[in-house]
């Protein structure tokens, strides 16, 4: 009896020792491993920065260049159709630099981007930073909300036409998509503001906010009326490339053997088409979608340009138009990590986040 | 695609796919350039100010309308037409023969091969709207500033098709044979790879065309470049946005459509020209 007391608690303090052991050594081991991800993901992000930083290098020589060569003067963009007198004309050339030669020129701007000052501005007369931050975040609201859109609706008619494929639905979807591609921006924008602000007066003409209103008095509701059909044409253009992937990779995976094995075992319509279709094609969509940031950019500067809408785009034009050199270099180098940015998520998803290459690594 | 599917009956029967493909491509091709054509045929008289006839709807007189100075609508959009093919043309194929000569380069050796395709990364990471903007303004602006804007951004996608092609020839028999016989990089380059590579060259080029065309227009609406007294479908565009509130949609719409309709025939001409050409893609 006493043996037999005594004998669980021995196995019990055994098993103890034991499984302090194997939890000490599963905990290593499951560190070890998160340990070893986190330092992958490092060692990626560090690369990725200092590609970054080479590539901005890069893009500020290369367009500091091409600006040098082109034949602007400064002076007559800041005074614009002023006529001033020669005194006060090479006080200004000696302001902007205009005798000074290009390297030095070159290096005296590169150091004032390093502490982080970009220059004034000569249109709106204020910081370009300023400049950019209030404009890139006017265009961020519109190019966040029309990229979701075609992305959502690119999906989903791809998975229509995917699903039907060969059928009308397919054809129509597929023509639909191919004419999309070939529709000038600005043309679109133009004839839907045609149609629903001029005809119809559904919407307002141009403009983020009525005119001559207060900022107080501009409602949330202003605001959403006059970024619809901006939204609208610029998201029709994203949805006839994520919808013509999404139907070419939906297709593709309904021709492989596991798809064929579930129709075996029973499935099939929707419900196939969602356990195993959808699962399949969403991440390399939302890929694409991240690395259509170039695209994006472009689309809001013609929408822009259109609907007058006050964003980074209409400060394109403008800063380009009017020889804004300072704003026009801020930019590009804001556009330049704006596109950068996409490509790393697409980068990290496609690394990072896919199950499937998980699994790869895992087995290796 | 859509084009087989929806001869396949009616009109051309009695033909097979390939006759079917083969005439309308000709046709199509046939229209653009009675576009490109008719712009010399264009008189000034035809181009000038009617101020009895301004802001007509369009009729059978003038087709597409007349605009605020009494021109002709369909006669500036046919010489738009004619400026934005034109443009096209030499910027595709200066965009072509830079990716001939980056593609190559790159089949050369390691250190040429990265330097290529960081150069493609490099002109991808700043917007494309943006950088034919800089680039036309770098060029002093005008229709040089457009056409360098346009051919010297278009070229990445087409280097990448041909410095892919290279790394698949590079490891046939037949280019090993001729390394070992002692021929030159350059020598293979130019006798092995370029013979291949002319159909993929040819396809490129008419497709790169709709893009180049879409983007001429793009960056001629938001004013870069050509003068505003040139009749670009771009120009034409934007100066009717000053006339839409006032109802006279016929000033961008028919413009507008017909740039759609030449940019969707290069399309349709690149695609048919592929099915003709590559034999894997004959049979669909």
């Amino acid at each position: 009896m006493r043996l037999r007391e005594f004998k669980p608690s021995v196995t019990i303090f055994f098993w103890k020792l034991y499984s302090a052991d194997v939890l000490r050594k599963y905990d290593l081991k499951f560190n070890g491993r998160a340990k070893m991800k986190h330092r992958k993901f490092g060692i990626f992000i560090g690369k990725k920065i200092i590609r970054l930083l080479i590539l901005l290098m890069v893009v500020c020589i290369a367009s500091f260049w091409l600006i040098e060569q082109s034949p602007i003067d400064p002076v007559r963009a800041y005074i614009g159709e002023m006529s001033i007198q020669p005194e006060q004309r090479a006080l200004l050339e000696e302001y902007w630099g205009v005798n000074t030669p290009s390297h030095e020129k070159f290096f005296n701007w590169a150091k004032n981007l390093l502490n982080g000052d970009f220059g004034v501005s000569l249109i709106y007369r204020m910081p370009v930073t300023h400049v950019i931050k209030e404009r890139f975040t006017a265009s961020l609201i519109l190019m966040a909300s029309s990229w979701l859109l075609s992305g959502v609706v690119g999906f989903i008619l791809g998975i229509i036409a995917g699903m039907n494929s060969g059928s009308l639905i397919d054809k129509a979807i597929k023509t639909y998509c191919y004419v999309l591609i070939a529709t000038p921006t600005f043309w679109l924008a133009l004839i839907l503001l045609l149609v629903f602000s001029v005809y119809l007066g559904w919407f307002p003409v141009g403009l983020s906010v009525p005119i001559g209103l207060t900022a107080e008095e501009v409602t949330l509701f202003d605001r959403i009326q006059h970024l619809i059909l901006p939204t609208l044409t610029l998201s029709v253009l994203g949805v006839a490339q994520i919808a013509m992937f999404t139907r070419e990779k939906l297709i593709e995976v309904l021709s492989s053997d596991y798809v064929l094995f579930a129709k075996a075992r029973g499935e099939k319509g929707l419900d196939l088409v969602l356990r195993h279709g959808v699962r399949n094609v969403a991440l390399p969509a939302i890929t694409l979608q991240f690395l259509g940031f170039s695209e994006l950019f472009g689309g809001a500067v013609l929408v822009e340009q259109v609907f007058s809408y006050p964003g980074i785009g209409q400060a394109t034009v403008a800063a380009g138009l009017r020889s804004d050199v300072p704003l026009l270099l801020g930019i590009v180098l804001v556009s330049t990590v704006f596109v950068f940015l996409g490509n790393l998520i697409a980068d990290i998803i496609y690394e990072f986040i896919d199950p499937r290459i998980k699994q790869q690594e895992a087995t290796q | 695609m859509t084009a087989s599917g929806t001869i396949s009956k009616g009109l051309f029967r009695g033909f097979n796919l390939r006759q079917k493909t083969i005439l309308l491509t000709s046709f199509i091709s046939l229209l653009l350039i009675a576009i490109v054509a008719s712009n010399f045929f264009i008189d000034n008289r035809s181009m000038s100010t009617d101020f009895e006839s301004k802001n007509l709807a369009p009729s059978f007189d003038h087709p597409f309308g007349t605009d605020w100075m009494g021109r002709d609508m369909f006669i500036r959009t046919l010489g738009g037409l004619g400026l934005s093919i034109m443009i096209g043309a030499i910027a595709s194929t200066i965009s072509t023969i830079l990716s001939i000569i980056l593609g190559l380069l790159s089949s050369v050796g390691k250190i040429e091969d990265s330097f290529v395709s960081w150069l493609v990364d490099v002109f991808l990471s700043i917007p494309h709207l943006l950088l034919i903007i800089l680039i036309s303004i770098g060029l002093g602006g005008g229709a040089t500033g457009v056409i360098m804007g346009v051919a010297f951004t278009h070229w990445t996608s087409l280097t990448r098709i041909v410095r892919a092609e290279i790394k698949q020839l590079k490891t046939q028999g037949y280019i090993q044979v001729s390394r070992n016989f002692g021929k030159s990089k350059w020598w293979i380059a130019v006798k092995h790879f370029m013979p291949h590579l002319i159909p993929q060259f040819i396809l490129g080029t008419i497709l790169m065309f709709p893009h180049a065309i879409l983007h001429e227009a793009s960056v001629t609406f938001l004013g870069f470049g050509l003068s505003p007294h040139e009749p670009a479908i771009g120009i034409i565009l934007s100066e009717s946005m000053r006339y839409l509130s006032a109802g006279y949609w016929w000033l961008a719409f028919f413009p507008g459509l017909s740039l759609l309709i030449v940019v969707l025939s290069f399309d349709m001409i690149g695609e048919n020209l592929d099915k003709l050409m590559n034999p894997k893609k004959a049979h669909e």
